[in-house]
């Protein structure tokens, strides 16, 4: 019998309110498990997050590890590092997935060397293969390349994952999960990080990961005013808007919730329309798990042409008020 | 007010104008990069700006560490050229196909052996592999506590500095005690350029050079057979698709467009 075992996920909250990472990652954790005929369970650390559980049930954990103490409140990789190293030894869980958002992908590097084991990173597949083995696919240089990436002997089996890649699953009200409290057995003394403010901004729109249609503008839009056609575009289409990197160095998108690439977002829309963006590698691997790509560009020889699937060579002034003739009329 | 010693992790990495030149071997399932130009990672830059401006502030000496093959000194020639006071090339033939927990391993075994440092600097993430892992982990291993993602650093007082963690739609501030590993963002700083003076420098300093055996690691945690992890298949991703050029006046284009978009079905449903 294997030591190790029980797949867990780690449930991200953000001032009491469950980050969507998280429960996509019980969506694919539920295959994953059943897959191994083992345990679905979630880790939740906050403070007040109580009433979480319930919802971690509904989406899918059989089990829930509850840390709920002030001190940790706000996220600090020491307090939380330290709490998972514990939880790790104690429960020891066959392998481990994290969303790798900003807090994740600092806190599992940190976690998988304290328990000397191997981190698959920013995955954006899963797979148990013919031996058993967790499986994670990797994207590397900028996402042109793609390693499947194991970890036999060292447990846990670790990964961070991409945001937005997997579906959560459907919720199943009233579903039930067990809860194991999990006790915080350092002090304030004992951290070396102190929380001294904390900044959050109301995410309005609908982020652009989830868009099923992404209208994106580049520097040849040439300027505010033009952007505007890029946006209505994307309004009759009812998508997001999306941007290279040059129009957000110059103000006319935001550069953090707009650019799409390696830098930037990655974008899985059924539809993506490119307008004045010439095709740099860094932009293309953001989009290259769209189902239909269309450019437009008044370059013929744009590389971006041999990256889509429908090309207009045409300058978008002339192009896009047609473009959004032809859509409203066909609707 | 004390001086603040840094060292600075800087990655030599394959040239980001080549990558269309890294090709996949099938057999071996390795990438083959031969050839290709090694540049420093961008972040890598911002990583050493911040220490400079830090020892331009409180005095003390930064020093940069590389690990790699031979001949990727030029990285910490770059280094050096842009004011390092010293830079340590780790390099053996043990420390290859590291991943990250033996990359960081193998690192903080080198800044142990510099004497450690007040402030360990890296990039959020590199530019190749860009798992963004290196940093807390070379934490872990030097027993210091880590920031990523750092927008922002203020000397508080000889012992604390205060780092924003830049997170999604928002920041965590925090106050930590040195030493302290911070990986920065690109957004911290602007990195200077090399002058003239700069190649003076470099004559003047000298890179070292530093073997497994130098640093005194446990050679089953280094390179290859001291990775947890395994890439068991590599593949590269195929950007290429079918290019149809629609001809014709644009409001005649515009109509053809939204015939194949209806079907092949993405457009939404009105
Ligand atoms: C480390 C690194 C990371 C990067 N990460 C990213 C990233 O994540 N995302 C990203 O987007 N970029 C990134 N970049 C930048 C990237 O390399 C390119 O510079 C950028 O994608 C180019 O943007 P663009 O296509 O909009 O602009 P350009 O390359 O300037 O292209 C503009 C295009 O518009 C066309 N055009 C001009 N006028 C018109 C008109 N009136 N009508 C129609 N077409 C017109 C032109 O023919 C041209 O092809 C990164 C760069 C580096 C070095
Ligand atoms: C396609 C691909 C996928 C990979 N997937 C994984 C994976 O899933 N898990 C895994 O453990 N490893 C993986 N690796 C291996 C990993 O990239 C290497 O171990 C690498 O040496 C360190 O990781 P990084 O480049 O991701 O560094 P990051 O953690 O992204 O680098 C952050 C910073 O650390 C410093 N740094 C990193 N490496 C060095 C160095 N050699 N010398 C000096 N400073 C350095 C730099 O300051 C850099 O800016 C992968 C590599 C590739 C090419």
């Amino acid at each position: 019998m294997k030591e190790h075992k029980g797949v867990w996920v780690f449930a991200e909250q953000r001032g009491g309110k469950l980050s969507d990472v998280g429960l996509e990652l019980l969506g694919i954790g539920r295959k994953i498990a059943d897959k191994q005929q083992e345990g679905l369970a979630a880790v939740l650390m906050g403070h007040k997050v109580k009433p979480l559980v319930d919802e971690l049930g509904e989406y899918g954990a059989d089990r829930v590890y509850l840390a709920d103490n002030p001190l940790l409140e706000v996220y600090r990789s020491d307090a939380y590092g330290r709490l998972m190293q514990e939880m790790i030894q104690q429960y020891k869980p066959n392998i481990l997935i994290m969303g790798a958002t900003s807090i994740g992908a600092d806190l599992a590097p940190r976690v998988a060397a304290k328990v000397n084991t191997g981190l698959s990173a920013h995955c954006v597949g899963f797979d148990v293969d013919d031996k058993g083995q967790f499986v994670g696919q990797v994207p590397g240089f900028g996402g042109a390349v793609m390693a499947s990436v194991i970890c036999p002997n060292h447990y846990p089996q670790m990964a961070t994952a991409r945001p937005g890649f997997f579906e959560k699953l459907e919720r199943q009200k009233g579903r039930k999960t067990e809860a194991v409290n999990v006790d915080v057995k350092f002090k304030e003394e004992d951290l070396s990080i102190k929380v001294v403010g904390t900044f959050r901004e109301e995410v309005k729109t609908r982020p652009l990961e989830s868009a099923d249609v992404v209208v994106a503008g580049g520097y040849g839009v040439g300027g505010k005013e033009n952007w505007k056609l890029v946006e209505e575009l994307a309004e009759v289409l009812g998508g997001g808007v999306g941007a290279t990197r040059p129009p957000c160095d110059e103000g006319w998108a935001d550069l953090e919730g707009q650019m799409i690439g390696q830098s930037g977002k990655t974008v899985r829309p059924s539809l993506y329309i490119g307008v004045g963006i010439s095709g740099a590698m860094h932009h293309l691997v953001g989009i290259k798990d769209t189902k239909v790509v269309v450019a437009i560009n008044k370059d013929p020889n744009a590389p971006i042409f041999q990256a889509a699937d429908y090309g207009i060579v045409g300058d978008l002034c002339q192009i896009i008020p047609r473009l959004v003739e032809a859509m409203r009329v066909s609707f | 007010m004390k001086p603040i010693n840094s060292v600075v992790c800087m990655k030599p990495v394959p040239d980001q104008r080549f990558w269309d030149k890294v090709s996949l071997d099938k057999k071996t399932k390795t990438l083959r990069r031969a050839g290709i130009p090694i540049a420093l990672g961008p972040l890598d830059k911002n990583a050493l700006e911040e220490a400079l401006r830090i020892r331009e502030a409180r005095g003390g000496k930064v020093t940069a560490i590389s690990m790699g093959p031979p001949g990727t000194e030029e990285i910490l020639e770059w280094a050096i050229v842009l004011g390092a006071d010293e830079a340590v090339l780790l390099s053996d033939p043990a420390f290859a196909g590291a991943d990250t927990l033996a990359t960081a391993y193998a690192l903080a075994w080198g800044i142990k052996k510099l004497g450690g440092a007040d402030i360990v600097f890296l990039g959020n993430e590199s530019l190749d592999g860009s798992t963004g892992q290196v940093g807390p982990q070379v934490a872990e291993f030097l027993n210091m506590p880590h920031v990523t993602h750092v927008s922002r650093i203020e000397l508080v007082d000889d012992d604390t500095l205060r780092a924003r963690f830049h997170i999604e739609y928002g920041f965590i501030d925090v106050e930590v005690k040195k030493p302290v590993v911070l990986a920065v963002e690109k957004g911290i700083n602007e990195p200077r350029c090399p002058t003239l003076w700069g190649t003076v420098w470099l004559r003047e300093r000298k890179i070292s050079r530093w073997s497994a055996d130098e640093i005194g690691v446990d050679k089953t945690k280094i390179g290859l057979s001291g990775s947890p992890t395994q890439v068991s298949d590599v593949t590269t991703i195929e950007l290429k698709r079918k290019g149809e050029i629609l001809k014709g006046e644009p409001s005649d284009v515009a109509r053809q467009l939204v015939q194949k978009l209806r079907a092949e079905n993405v457009l939404p449903k009105g």
